[in-house]
């Protein structure tokens, strides 16, 4: 369930007078901005956008990015943008980041659904003047960019069907291959990168009713220092299997990294906002005894707390 | 019935692509059970003496001529489907026929715009249930593999920009995995296979020019591994591909793959590129294609396919 509190009646031309105002003169008003912003959905933000053409005949997100600064303008900023850019923008920053931490684009090609990943490869293009996989394929080399490469070039069936036959043989596959250790085979690669997520499931939980264990486990094998694919697979699976527990962890994680990098929690933050942040919420909850508001409320200041508190569904 | 002319008619008739409804009717429908009967005497291709004094029909024959009677009815079929469903028709088609039908996955693949591309995926799982890189990847095993998933589930860019540099680096990575083919086959080789299915055309094209002026002819490099070779071909010069397939289709010996090949290349090229086709043919094989096409398919179905490839010539 989504966290954001919109009103009931709204309209993109007066928030945009609010906005225009709130960025006119000397210093910013902060706070509006967060007023309106925080309280609206993905479509009503391009309403505004465009009403906010139409009246000072200036794009609205770069008069912001030019009137914020910090975390708080990055959170604005991939806030407003629409859903299919918004990743398309976080894709290429995950890119040129050079580190071969594919968290992001494990996210955007196993969470989001076939049809969202199309709408981000077409703002990927739009963007950048260059298609998203041919990005990933020329950054990265070796198993990584095989399963990388696949992954954001996937475009899964989206029904119901599964085959239980295909399920029995493809657990069996796997299987064979983490026994071998061999992680980075073809065949794994290719039903993590072709199936579609039911048929992974139905996979997944036969590969859990044949071993005793799941594959997630599994998957890490006995290193203690995984190597960038091992964590790559690991997560791969995590995110096509359960997001919510996922997100929660990279929440965790992100709390703290907080002071040195702000970026996975807004990402998180920012990007379920609308989708499954309670759920986000509750099961970070279950698993650390606090609720995320109050940690999120003592480890942040300022305009970005107040950003973040207030699509968390957290008022003051 | 004037023996040898019509008999040769007659023959004719049954041979070739097509079948001529016309002139059967007009001989058969006209002659004589004497004239049947000297008929069948003397086309021993077609019908056996049996050891109990009858001449019967080859059953080999027949089931050809059963195909040839239906290229009309498919290639009718083939072109009032929406272009999504044919190409998600023509790829599963291709995975369950084997290895020597995937150059049709990879001409799917590689000449269709990226939307066209991304609606045969669309179709492919309405009718299947499955997506088309799931099938291809599950089907096709050994060296081909990774290149033809990789084909499929291409989303390329279509706009005009390309980088020179980002053009010269994938040549040079083309022109290294090339001189280290002896040790790696191409088509297994990473760069090789991220060049092809990730770059924009237009990109692939500057790709193509630059390897030809800096480093070698790239048809002779790629002449070890026709797979890659028809993809680069489908890619940078798709009529010329086309013209091959077309000319491969109406040659006297075609196989029965092959000869497919006249029916999809006229349904799904007649309103894309086919008066490019036409010049292209010309050039590499000095006849025109309706020529070829008059000379080699007969009735119904031939002048289905003279119609359709000449549907755009006013323009």
């Amino acid at each position: 369930m989504a966290t954001l509190i919109v009103p009931d009646n709204v309209s993109p031309s007066q928030d945009a007078e609010v906005l225009r105002k709130a960025c006119e003169g000397w210093g910013t008003d902060e706070k509006a901005i967060i007023s309106i912003l925080g309280h609206r959905n993905a479509e009503q933000r391009k309403q505004i956008r465009l009403a906010y053409h139409q009246l000072y005949q200036e794009d609205l997100v770069k008069r912001l990015e030019s009137e914020l600064n910090g975390d708080f303008e990055k959170a604005v900023y991939r806030w407003i943008l629409e859903p299919a850019d918004r990743d398309a923008v976080l894709a290429n920053a995950a890119i040129k980041k050079g580190e071969t931490d594919a968290k992001v684009l494990i996210e955007i090609s196993c969470i989001r659904s076939p049809e969202e990943l199309l709408a981000v490869r077409r703002a990927y293009q739009h963007r950048y003047k260059r298609s998203l996989e041919e990005d990933v394929a020329s950054h990265l080399s070796g198993d990584l960019r095989k399963l990388l490469v696949g992954l954001v070039s996937a475009y899964r069936y989206d029904g119901e069907e599964i085959n239980t036959r295909i399920g029995n043989s493809e657990a069996e596959i796997l299987h064979h291959a983490i026994k071998d250790k061999a992680f980075n085979s073809d065949e794994v690669i290719r039903i993590l990168t072709t199936r579609s997520k039911p048929q992974l499931n139905a996979i997944f939980n036969r590969y859990r009713e044949e071993h005793a264990t799941s594959i997630t486990k599994n998957l890490l094998g006995d290193d203690a220092h995984p190597n960038d694919f091992q964590k790559a697979l690991h997560t791969t699976v995590r995110s096509l299997t359960d997001p919510h527990k996922y997100f929660a962890k990279v929440v965790r994680d992100g709390i703290k990294k907080l002071g040195t990098d702000e970026d996975s929690l807004t990402r998180v933050i920012v990007t379920r906002a609308e989708k499954d942040l309670r759920d986000i919420k509750d099961l970070y909850y279950k698993k650390n005894s606090v609720p995320l508001g109050q940690v999120v409320a003592k480890e942040t200041s300022g305009d970005y707390k107040k950003f973040l508190l207030t699509l968390l569904g957290e008022e003051d | 019935m004037a023996l040898p002319d019509e008999l040769g008619t007659l023959t004719k008739a049954f041979s070739g692509l097509g079948v001529d409804e016309k002139s059967l009717i007009r001989i058969l429908g006209k002659c004589h059970p004497e004239q049947t009967k000297s008929f069948r005497k003397g086309a021993p291709d077609f019908f056996i003496q049996d050891e109990r004094l009858f001449e019967r029909w080859d059953d080999h024959r027949v089931k050809l001529l059963k195909h040839e009677f239906m290229r009309f009815k498919n290639a009718v079929v083939l072109w009032t489907m929406h272009p999504w469903e044919r190409d998600a028709r023509l790829v599963k088609e291709a995975l369950k026929k084997g290895p020597q039908a995937y150059g049709v996955i990879v001409e799917v693949a590689c000449t269709r715009s990226s939307e066209e591309l991304l609606g045969a995926r669309r179709a492919y799982h309405s009718l299947f249930d499955h997506s088309v890189e799931e099938d291809v990847a599950h089907h096709v095993h050994g060296s081909e593999r990774k290149l033809l998933v990789a084909l499929v589930s291409a989303y390329r860019y279509e706009g005009p920009t390309v980088k020179e540099d980002a053009a010269k680096s994938d040549a040079k990575a083309l022109a290294n995995a090339f001189k280290n083919a002896d040790k790696k086959s191409l088509i297994d080789d990473d760069e090789v296979i991220r060049v092809l299915s990730t770059r924009s055309k237009l990109h692939l094209q500057e790709v193509y020019n630059y390897y030809n002026k800096h480093h070698n002819n790239i048809d002779e490099d790629l002449d070890g591994d026709s797979r890659l070779k028809e993809a680069v071909q489908c890619l940078c010069v798709p009529q010329k591909y086309f013209s091959k397939v077309l000319d491969a289709a109406l040659k006297n010996d075609a196989e029965k793959n092959t000869k497919k090949g006249l029916t999809r290349v006229v349904v799904t090229r007649a309103d894309v590129d086919m008066k490019l086709i036409k010049e292209e043919f010309h050039n590499l094989f000095g006849d025109s294609l309706s020529k070829k096409i008059e000379d080699t398919a007969h009735g119904n179905y031939k002048d289905f396919l003279l119609t359709l490839i000449a549907r755009r010539d006013a323009n």
